[in-house]
């Protein structure tokens, strides 16, 4: 099944065409609109009729994370704040979230390609879908439930944290379908096990995202459960979930040029690759109004592969992602930054005392933890004022980064020091 | 009495307390009282030495963290009731006790290592 299919099977001139007349509306809007994006290409000597076709993107600006950051919270609007129905925020680089802003028009094509996404999967509107993503300022939650009611399938909005009460409703509701992160699933499947409840759920397909996740936990959810997991792609900057997702085919990610133009740049000379080879994604939001981004930086490397799909759809497809191309963790679906951490001990301690970050996956749960040196200027000979520190740095952790974190105290010395560009974190989840 | 206390940081591993104290040993340092305070990841090292100042240094040193702070300490009588009656002055002056450790030494017995957030005060009290 394909949900939008005049869309999504456009031939690639079709495409490229839409593209090229889309991408030269939004220009305009955020030329006339927007004053970071009209002085970026002022800068450029770029004027939106010098963007004509979908090749002239290489003559625009690039968009960053610190742009959004710096542009907190309304500097990125291209509309009057009176169109404005909905804000989300993620956690930016060090404490200011970073707010995205949508129209209704915006929450609508949110929604057709969550639909897009889902159809991909095989959920139809005959289907019982669990969200299990936070609701909230992370648009996981609001979402996956704004495309699954497009959908006209049933949707029960669980949010996250009740996983007793998720199962209990997955067997009663006769559940057939479920959007979650991934190591989220592989927790409910666990316990489903442990309960020897597996044969009473109807569960039948699963659309996971917001963390990497590798083939080998898929295999797991899809082995464990008796279902189909499906990858869903997204970030917050651009939209949410439903950037892109993967059909039964199971070659990569499709993602809705229509809607997002892809393109792979090299990371270092922001000079574009050619089809096929491997750089870090930029997107353009062709059709966004509220806050539209004009090439902006995921971060993520990847390559993307254009050949018509066994599926049927044209729409390019992302490969597998080998990284990124900062130092951004996700751990527990949220995006951490060492630089948040950083900024947590700064405002404890005065100063940043050396620290290391060690994330791995136990029980397919991620664990975070921070390892700080103690300094003599906040050694204590009482323990409770040791503890104390400890628990404000874990706090200081969940107020900026947005999770929790274990935090240990070490001896000087015991964490590595390097020359110039000092290594703060271990990932020993192995997800790539 | 007001003394100087040492504290030193150390990780809740085999080896750390045989690598603190081979560091006194080799600076010369005598230790005459010492408590040793553990949490599930960390310890605290508390010592009363002969020279503070030097026995800090030479931990510095080695890398370790540590720190100088002031202690009270109050010899002991050997008779029942004896500590029990200075804890309840010290009550009863509205003294907050943080720690204490007892230390032994050969001149009068036994004396007391007292933490309070008010060590001035706890000296007048017991002195």
């Amino acid at each position: 099944m394909i949900w939008n299919e005049t869309k999504e099977c456009m031939s690639r001139d079709e495409i490229s065409n839409l593209q090229g007349k889309r991408l030269h509306a939004l220009v305009s809007r955020v030329y006339h609109n927007v004053e970071f994006y009209r002085k970026k290409m002022q800068e450029l000597g770029v004027e939106p009729g010098d963007i004509q076709t979908i090749e002239d993107i290489e003559k625009l600006p690039f968009t960053t994370y610190e742009d959004l950051r710096n542009a907190y919270p309304y500097g990125l609007l291209a509309v009057p704040k009176s169109e404005i129905v909905r804000v989300q925020a993620s956690s930016g680089t060090t404490g200011k979230p970073k707010l995205l802003c949508y129209t209704r028009h915006d929450i609508d094509i949110w929604s057709e390609c969550v639909a897009r996404a889902m159809t991909m999967a095989g959920i139809t509107k005959n289907d019982i879908i669990q969200v299990g993503y936070g609701y909230g300022l992370f648009t996981g939650g609001l979402g996956a439930h704004y495309g699954a009611e497009n959908l006209g399938a049933v949707v029960i909005p669980m949010s996250t944290g009740n996983t007793k009460k998720l199962i209990d409703m997955m067997i009663d509701c006769e559940v057939t379908a479920i959007a979650c992160t991934p190591s989220y699933l592989l927790h409910v499947a666990e316990t489903l096990e442990q309960q020897g409840l597996v044969d009473k759920i109807k569960l039948k397909t699963a659309i996971c995202g917001a963390e990497p996740w590798t083939d080998e936990m898929r295999k797991q959810i899809e082995k464990r459960l008796n279902i189909k997991a499906f990858d869903i792609y997204g970030l917050t900057e651009i939209m949410g979930p439903g950037v892109a997702c993967d059909c039964e085919c199971r070659k990569g990610l499709h993602i809705y040029e229509d809607h997002f133009f892809p393109e792979i740049i090299d990371p270092d000379t922001l000079k574009s690759r050619a089809h096929g080879e491997l750089g870090e994604l930029c997107i353009t939001t062709l059709t966004k109004e509220g806050m539209p981004l004009l090439r902006y930086r995921t971060r993520d490397l990847t390559s993307l592969e254009y050949e018509k799909c066994g599926c049927g759809r044209t729409m390019a497809r992302i490969q597998r992602f080998k990284g990124r191309s900062d130092d951004m963790l996700v751990i527990r679906g949220v995006n951490v930054f060492p630089s948040q951490v950083e900024h947590a001990l700064l405002t404890v301690a005065g100063t940043t005392p050396n620290y290391f970050i060690t994330v791995d996956r136990v029980n397919n749960n991620d664990t975070f933890d921070v390892a700080i040196e103690v300094e003599e200027r906040f050694f204590s000979d009482e323990i409770k004022k040791l503890e104390k520190l400890r628990s404000d740095v874990e706090d200081a952790i969940h107020q900026v980064v947005g999770i929790k974190a274990k935090v240990k105290l070490v001896e000087p010395n015991a964490l590595p020091h390097s020359e110039g560009k000092t290594k703060h974190v271990e990932d020993r989840r192995k997800l790539i | 009495m007001i003394i100087k206390q040492l504290s030193i940081f150390l990780e809740n591993r085999p080896g750390t307390l045989n690598e603190a104290l081979a560091i006194l040993k080799g600076a010369g340092i005598n230790i005459s009282a010492l408590s040793l305070a553990d949490t599930s990841e960390f310890g605290l090292l508390r010592l009363i030495v002969d020279d503070p100042e030097k026995a800090k240094a030479a931990i510095r040193q080695a890398g370790y963290t540590s720190s100088v702070n002031e202690v009270v300490s109050m010899e002991l009588k050997q008779e029942v009731g004896y500590l029990s009656g200075i804890i309840k002055k010290i009550s009863e002056a509205g003294i907050n006790v943080e720690y204490m450790y007892a230390s032994s030494n050969s001149a009068s017995g036994a004396s007391m290592i007292i933490k309070t957030d008010d060590l001035e005060k706890t000296s007048k009290v017991v002195g």
